[in-house]
């Protein structure tokens, strides 16, 4: 392969985001509609904002094992044909990047014209992360850790974020930080599944410990909803409704045996993104000085502060330094965060509503605008592998 | 029924081998109070949890070896919110990630048990308790981590 077929091999400037949509965002087990349904809900808000006949989707991509199969959904909106159906192996949340990398690579790679990327959650109708009832016997991982009260996962990540706090003298008010600037997004918000409800640091301090170093306020929520946006590629990006943000990066993975068993990553500490967060910055030819608003994904704040700093913002010696709520608040904070509420305060999508505020923020169009919006970059799940993230920018930066 | 010598009530998931056998000489040594950690027989690379080839050089010749169980607390955490029905009235209890510095820096997670709003320092040394829970369908044994100055304490008590 000669060096310049192998410089583009690239995402940069090749697919764009031509529409979004959600649907309203419920409680855990609130949601009226079954799930499936609130997918398809989802995929039709997305082809409104795009001006598009949903027939026109050829593809579909999701993570976690999302159980509203794209071959079901091809046949409920009655698409012309499928060509495209990518699912990203495990890591939860962490696929939510991923799964926006693996439907603009099947553009890219002329697998597939319109690809929907989607994310659908009813926890009413198939039962909670949250919570580990009903499991008598236990093999493989979590067999090391079950056993021992280590079931879901706020006490599988705790003691990740303790052990960095540790390593690197971060405080607890870093985390507080984090919590506060997504409740101040938040209620800006009418999405937000928390708007109404602001938080403040007393009640932070004041609220239960779920587990040590995660008060309430760390953990996200747990939603019904469902959202989606869709890509098609960059020549077609201006044939639409809505204003494109274009790809102008993603990565996914994990270092070096990340996921050996039991806590047994060598680096046990992180986010994993060591050596994912350079991929990206390489694919978007940015790095972090460019990077005006970032959206990353709380499954627990401890796991922002590891992921903020793999991706360049502060070392993690000044963690304290860096997080403070006037720095993480748009339009003017250093490092707008979380602009939309995120999962501690919009919706625990499942991160994938990060992915949607990210496009709003290229857009002009966040309830919390960042005044520097060329360059929007999204953070999915960190402690998990595979974790990916994402960049975005406006035709500015192409 | 929890007895005394139960950390953790009875009720959560039971810990068994895999249907393919990978894990299961690990959870029969506990049973006979031994610490069994897979070890390369090429490059004698520690290995934990258990895998079928040797992630250093790639030898399937992996071999179960005893481990003394001591090593110190590489993290912790303190349970306060029971995420499972049997929980409920337990809360809080303490769990570590200790880590084994005689077995390739392996580490592993148990509990603390004692007073659990303890003070919980990094480094500390700790030593290796089996609890065993005969009274379970199927058979089990766990592995818990003493602070080794309580162990210490405790067997001179016995006369140990």
């Amino acid at each position: 392969m000669t060096g310049r077929a192998r410089d583009e091999r690239t995402l940069r400037g090749r697919v764009a985001v031509i529409g979004i949509g959600e649907t309203e965002y419920y409680r855990h087990g609130a949601s009226p509609d079954p799930e499936f349904k609130l997918a398809l809900k989802a995929i039709l808000a997305a082809c409104e904002d795009a001006g598009l006949d949903p027939r026109e989707i050829d593809g579909f991509s999701s993570y976690s094992d999302d159980r509203s199969e794209a071959s079901r959904l091809a046949a409920a909106l009655g698409t012309h044909r499928l060509r495209s159906a990518t699912m990203q192996w495990g890591g939860g949340g962490g696929g939510c990047c991923a799964a926006v990398a693996n439907a603009a690579a099947s553009i890219v790679a002329g697998l597939a014209d319109c690809v929907v990327v989607f994310r659908s959650l009813a926890q009413g109708q198939y039962g909670r992360f949250g919570q580990a009832a009903g499991i008598h016997t236990v093999s493989g991982e979590r067999s090391y850790l079950m056993p021992y009260g280590v079931l879901a996962p706020p006490q599988r990540f705790a003691m990740r974020v303790q052990r960095y706090m540790h390593e690197h003298g971060v405080r607890q008010e870093a985390l507080r930080s984090i919590a506060l600037a997504s409740y101040h997004h938040a209620q800006a918000n009418p999405r937000a599944v928390m708007h109404g409800r602001p938080l403040h640091a007393e009640k932070y301090d004041a609220s239960r410990w779920i587990v040590e170093p995660f008060h309430l306020y760390d953990c996200c929520m747990e939603n019904d909803g469902a959202a989606a946006l869709l890509l098609v590629s960059v020549e077609r990006a201006k044939d639409f409704a809505s204003k494109p943000a274009y790809v102008l990066g993603a990565a996914f993975g994990s270092g070096h045996r990340a996921a050996a068993t039991a806590h047994n990553a060598p680096l046990y500490a992180t986010a994993s993104f060591d050596t994912v967060a350079p991929d990206l910055y390489r694919m978007a030819g940015v790095g972090p000085s460019d990077v005006g608003v970032v959206q990353a994904y709380e499954n627990f704040t401890g796991g922002v502060v590891m992921a903020l700093a793999e991706h360049g913002f502060f070392r993690p010696e000044k963690a304290n330094d860096f997080l403070t709520f006037d720095n993480l608040i748009a339009p003017s904070g250093r490092l707008p965060l979380n602009t939309s509420g995120g999962n501690l305060a919009e919706c625990y999508m499942h991160g994938f509503e990060l992915v949607l505020e990210a496009v709003r923020q290229v857009r002009g169009a966040s309830t919390s605008q960042a005044r520097r919006n060329d360059v929007a970059l999204v953070i999915g799940g960190p402690m998990v592998t595979p974790a990916s993230n994402l960049i975005l920018g406006s035709e500015a930066t192409l | 029924m929890s007895g005394p010598t139960h950390y953790l009530p009875v009720g959560l998931p039971i810990p068994v081998g895999e249907p393919d056998g990978l894990s299961t000489p690990y959870w029969m040594g506990l049973r006979e109070n031994r610490l069994l950690v897979q070890r390369c027989d090429r490059c004698c690379t520690w290995q934990f949890g258990p895998e079928w080839i040797c992630h250093n050089c790639h030898s399937f010749d992996l071999t179960w070896t005893d481990v003394e169980p001591t090593g110190r607390i590489y993290s912790w955490e303190r349970v306060w919110h029971p995420s499972h029905p049997a929980l409920k009235q337990c809360a809080p209890y303490l769990a570590l990630l200790v880590e084994l510095p005689h077995a390739g820096g392996v580490r592993m997670v148990g509990n603390l048990p004692g007073d659990p709003r303890q003070t919980v320092v990094i480094g500390t040394e700790v030593k290796g308790v089996f609890e065993h829970h005969l009274e379970a369908d199927p058979v089990f044994s766990l592995l818990h981590w003493w602070l080794q100055r309580d162990a210490d304490a405790s067997d001179s008590r016995s006369g140990a």
